[in-house]
């Protein structure tokens, strides 16, 4: 996986959490929090959306790495790609 | 097929609190069962059929309305963490509400969804209350109401440090206290903020299917993410050992085990089912329920009309809060009812759209009424004093509505009626005392003597419809959800 497509993966999330948000021109490098009315309710689910989905653990420690698109991506990414694959 | 015996799990009471408590546990993957005694959902706030017409319990009206673009709010947090999309619950705008004070309603403010109306009908008849008013807005803003550990503080004590008319006082408080307060005389200071910006700040709306469209969206919703539900199949006790619940009692003698044991019913209602339970240990007693029994319980009549409202000259109130008397009593009354204050809401009065109306016209009042009173009566007088008071109620409560185009058109338009009691809510509800606003002691953070069973719905405290699910919301995220 690339981490274009982790981002995609991550945006696909918060569209279906918060679907009233416009996500056409979300800035990668900027803190999602500072650009989408997201709380720690919505932060919390995408927690637990890449969990179910995915199979992904982001421990409590690591949220902070969730803060943009870019962090996402460079935190996902490498998990996403130590996932056994599917078969 | 419903025959699981161990759940992850089990939710007791199919109400709205329980529903969202479900859906959210559905969604993410929990084995979850619902546990409801009745044969049907929606528990305070449900619906049922006469004679073949549907009639609606509870919700008047959905609290915490906000246009489609505002964020943050109570609704808005709903939506999104029951994955609803705003269309699915199509919620129609109230068109006006009233508080309406004096013998003939002689003082009134009027609010609609739009704050900026209350603000100018205060500064119109409360000229000197305005800067007070302003500043208690503030303060209601920025308080923090959905912190769980918030230490409870008199609202009325708050409100005078704003304001000195005792009538601005009680009139602001009317609406709140009726639309969710169990607490006589006072609210909390944060379910004040809960209810002033579920009335006020935000506003009405229904969708013109009433509560059940608001139900069907929801149990498709737990249904869609795998939840299961046992209807007419109550939970009888909570056996418990070593402070944990280990298994339920089910209505039909059988026995089921869950991890977790969500429980909408109420904090001595739950208190109850697990005092029902024989000690395990010789000596170990459990710590007592700490929740009393609420004392506020209501009526409310139904009058089914052969015309629109609209044609008796009600079309433009959606919701009236009235009070005859020189100060605004919110207590459990000396007497079966206490025809002094109450709350009229006429649901043909939203905004359906162009040509859409409901079939009938419906004029329902709710007023307080002595639970200990309604339930002495032997069945005869019973029905005699329903009789009555119905009478009484509408008598009441037309002081506060435009003058109808002659004496008896009301009366004259009544095709049917329907009447509940303190009685007819804990019949179906099983709320003690029928007190539909539960426990004037609430548990913020949902606990229980049990380390694994945790209250939500009205007794946790988030109030009104909006509040009971995002309880249910926020009781499943803090007590499972988060803790995996």
């Amino acid at each position: 996986m690339t981490k274009d497509e982790c981002k995609k993966l991550v945006l696909d999330i918060i569209a279906d959490i918060a679907p009233d948000e416009d996500l056409s021109n979300v800035k990668p490098d900027v803190r999602l929090r500072d650009q989408l009315q997201l709380d720690s309710m919505d932060f919390l689910d995408i927690v637990m959306e890449l969990r179910k989905r995915h199979g992904i653990e982001v421990p409590e420690k690591d949220y902070l790495q969730l803060a943009s698109l870019d962090s996402c991506a460079e935190y996902l990414t490498p998990k996403f790609n130590a996932l056994p694959a599917k078969g | 097929m419903n025959s699981s015996s161990h759940y992850d799990v089990a939710i007791i009471g199919a109400g709205m609190s329980g529903l969202a408590a479900g859906i959210r546990l559905a969604h993410f993957g929990r084995k979850v069962c619902i546990f409801e005694r009745h044969n049907a959902v929606g528990g305070l706030n449900g619906f049922y059929s006469q004679r073949g017409r549907k009639f609606d319990v509870g919700l008047h009206a959905m609290t915490n309305f906000v246009r489609p673009g505002v964020k943050g709010t109570p609704l808005t947090k709903l939506l999104r963490q029951l994955r609803i999309e705003r269309d699915e619950f199509a919620l129609c705008e109230q068109k006006q509400s009233r508080i309406a004070f004096g013998p003939r309603g002689e003082t009134s403010l009027r609010f609609t969804n739009d704050f900026a109306v209350l603000e100018q009908e205060v500064a119109e008849r409360f000229p000197a209350q305005q800067d007070g008013f302003r500043a208690l807005v503030g303060a209601v803003r920025t308080f923090d109401d959905v912190a769980l550990d918030a230490q409870p503080v008199s609202a009325r004590e708050i409100v005078r440090r704003h304001l000195t008319d005792p009538l601005l006082e009680d009139m602001l408080f009317c609406p709140l206290m009726y639309y969710g307060s169990a607490t006589e005389h006072d609210m909390e200071f944060g379910q004040f903020v809960i209810m002033f910006k579920a009335l006020f700040l935000e506003g009405f709306a229904r969708p013109f299917e009433g509560v059940r469209l608001v139900l069907r969206v929801l149990l498709d919703k737990y249904r869609a993410a795998g939840g299961e539900r046992r209807m007419k199949c109550g939970v009888q006790r909570i056996v418990s050992h070593a402070g944990r619940a280990t298994a339920l009692v089910l209505d039909d003698g059988s026995t089921i085990t869950a991890d977790h044991v969500i429980s909408s019913i109420g904090a001595p209602e739950t208190a109850a089912l697990i005092a029902a339970t024989p000690a395990v240990a010789p000596g170990a007693s459990e710590p007592a329920g700490t929740a009393p029994p609420g004392r506020l319980s209501f009526v409310e009549t139904i009058a089914v009309l052969d015309r629109q409202p609209a044609a008796l000259g009600w079309g433009d109130d959606t919701i009236v809060f009235f009070n005859d008397s020189a100060r605004f009593e919110y207590a459990r009354p000396d007497g079966l009812v206490d025809p002094r204050s109450g709350v009229i809401c006429i649901p043909n009065n939203f905004a359906f759209g162009a040509g859409r109306q409901l079939p009938e016209g419906l004029v329902r009042v709710t007023c307080l009424a002595d639970y200990d009173r309604w339930i002495a009566l032997p069945e005869a007088e019973y029905q005699a004093q329903k009789r009555h008071w119905f009478a009484a109620v509408q008598q009441s409560a037309q002081r506060f509505l435009p003058p109808l185009p002659s004496a008896n058109a009301y009366d004259a338009a009544r095709v049917t009626t329907d009447m509940f009691t303190p009685r007819t809510i804990t019949k179906y509800t099983g709320h003690v005392a029928g007190a539909i606003y539960g426990s004037p002691v609430k548990q913020r953070q949902g606990r229980t003597p049990l380390a694994n069973v945790y209250l939500c719905g009205t007794d946790q405290g988030f109030l009104g419809i909006v509040g009971a699910m995002l309880s249910g919301i926020s009781m499943a995220n803090y007590h499972i959800l988060q803790k995996s």
